[in-house]
């Protein structure tokens, strides 16, 4: 099975959710000191705690900035405590290509990032 | 006659197939493929002669002892040094370098004394002195680079004062593959009588070493970048530098004699070699000299110039494709690192591999020169002379496929 099957090629050509959000009810930026990835993924909620829009920004590998823009439409609906308990085995069918050992990290970066703005994510006020 | 595909035959590794590809290994700037000879080296010392140095008096002591202090000295010869006792055993250039730092930097760096490196220094020439100086609040100045991707040695012979103690330097850069003008670096810092230190850890492997010629005070370089074995590292330092400074690293064989709460300091090389050392690594290293200097070390330069001169001229031509080659303006080295618009180098090299090439992406252990060049991290291909032009044309197929697929 390929790593760069077409789905991860489409997303990273033509990412779904890419930008920021002007006032985000929580937003976490994350590095991945290795590769000099950058990740930031910002969550709106809507009046019940769920997000009603997610959007990631950043640079890094084709695996960590299409892992993050389809993360972000999983995200859609859930509320913070949901997010937070993402296991990572769903990325890894979520992807559905052979991530090795040097990879994980790409592959998680988006996970790692939402959950910490999971956490940061203040009640909405609307 | 200096053949590479021959010299290719005697590296089992090349009979090995990445994902069904004959392997092109374009990562010797990590560490070098090792030598049938320095192999069979290894396996020699475990089967007929294991044992430990310099303890024992039954035969096989001693022909350990023998074969690990005979490295020593062909060490000694290889870089031209004085003395044997000029060669110390370390792991590997990062802990010559820290010995350097914990030994003849604690007794003599002083509050707003001021140590010199580089911009293009890999870490382990870099956090070693940035840790003195805070221990000992001195001053850490850094050789800027110019736009042209060379050491701006004028205004490194601006910073030399008084104050300066040390300079240390790359003498061949693992990003760049630029290597500085040594001779006058040296030559400025012992006009104001400040110490030297060389990292050699790239260079070594692919030139003649002269550390006579040179005149520079330590040396640091690594075994397995020059075909021997991994953990072993060798310190060069000249023998009034060395018989001055005190050991950091306190034990077995370090010591000539030990009282019940005092101890006397063995001879030199040997106070700094404490605890059993790495016997195996350290006899089959002298392998891989000898394999070297069949090679010729003068052969081999000439060939990394003809390489790289061939990748220039085949990677050049994907400009256009937003392929970036990071050419210092002087450079005559192994390496070639460079960069796709859009692609990261960590896609770059999956898809290399793909192919069967193997090549390094990422920082490099040089983050502050990699982000000098405003980019968060660069794919690298480095050569040894057992690559050849082919291996050249597979990574640009390579380069080809990665262009195409991210189009």
């Amino acid at each position: 099975m390929e790593l760069y099957s077409e789905i991860i090629l489409d997303y990273f050509k033509n990412p779904v959710n890419k930008g920021t959000i002007a006032k985000p009810s929580g937003s976490a930026l994350e590095h991945n000191p290795l590769c000099g990835d950058k990740l930031r993924i910002d969550l709106l909620l809507d009046k019940k705690d769920k997000v009603i829009e997610a959007k990631f920004s950043g640079e890094g590998c084709a695996i960590s900035q299409a892992t993050a823009s389809m993360l972000t439409e999983k995200l859609i609906g859930k509320t913070p405590a949901q997010i937070k308990k993402i296991e990572n085995d769903e990325i890894y069918k979520m992807l559905n290509i052979p991530i090795s050992p040097g990879r994980v990290k790409c592959a998680l970066l988006g996970l790692v990032t939402a959950k910490k703005a999971a956490i940061l994510c203040k009640k909405s006020t609307k | 006659m200096f053949n590479p595909k021959n010299l290719k035959k005697d590296f089992p590794i090349f009979s090995r197939k990445i994902n069904g590809k004959t392997l092109v290994y374009l990562d010797n700037a990590s560490t070098s493929q090792k030598p049938k000879s320095v192999i069979a080296a290894l396996s020699n010392y475990y089967q007929t002669f294991n044992s430990n140095t310099h303890r024992g008096i039954h035969t096989m002591s001693e022909e350990a002892t023998a074969a690990y202090e005979g490295t020593r000295e062909h060490v000694m010869k290889f870089i031209n040094a004085n003395l044997p006792k000029e060669i110390i055993f370390t792991r590997n250039t990062t802990e010559s370098i820290n010995l350097v730092a914990y030994t003849w930097g604690e007794e003599h760096i002083k509050t707003n004394d001021e140590i010199i490196v580089s911009a293009i220094e890999h870490h382990s020439n870099l956090v070693p002195w940035q840790e003195l100086c805070r221990r000992k609040n001195a001053k850490l100045k850094i050789i800027p680079i110019k736009e042209d991707l060379t050491l701006d040695l004028d205004a490194y012979e601006k910073m030399l004062s008084h104050k300066t103690k040390l300079v240390s330097i790359t003498a061949m850069s693992n990003v760049l593959g630029y290597m500085p003008n040594l001779t006058r670096i040296i030559n400025a810092a012992h006009k104001i009588s400040a110490i030297v230190l060389i990292d050699g850890a790239q260079s070594v492997a692919h030139m003649p070493t002269d550390v006579k010629k040179l005149d520079c005070d330590f040396l640091a370089f690594s075994s397995h970048k020059m075909l021997g074995p991994t953990g072993v590292g060798v310190l060069y330092g000249k023998y009034e530098l060395l018989s001055d400074m005190n050991p950091f690293m306190f034990g077995g064989d370090m010591v000539k004699s030990v009282e019940q709460h005092k101890a006397y300091w063995n001879d030199l090389p040997w106070k700094f070699e404490a605890g059993t050392p790495n016997i195996a690594d350290v006899i089959a290293f002298d392998a891989a000299l000898t394999y070297l200097e069949k090679v010729g070390l003068q052969n081999i330069q000439k060939h990394d110039e003809k390489l790289l001169k061939y990748a220039i001229s085949k990677f050049s031509k994907y400009e256009k494709d937003g392929v970036r080659l990071i050419l210092p303006k002087t450079h005559t080295s192994s390496i070639l690192s460079f960069s796709i618009k859009g692609i990261h180098p960590h896609d770059i090299a999956q898809i290399f591999n793909d192919e069967g090439v193997a090549i390094r992406s990422g920082y490099h252990c040089s983050q502050p020169l990699i982000e000098h060049l405003n980019l968060s991290s660069t794919a690298r291909m480095s050569f040894y002379f057992y690559n050849t032009e082919e291996d050249i044309d597979r990574a640009e197929k390579a380069l080809q496929k990665t262009i195409k697929l991210f189009k």
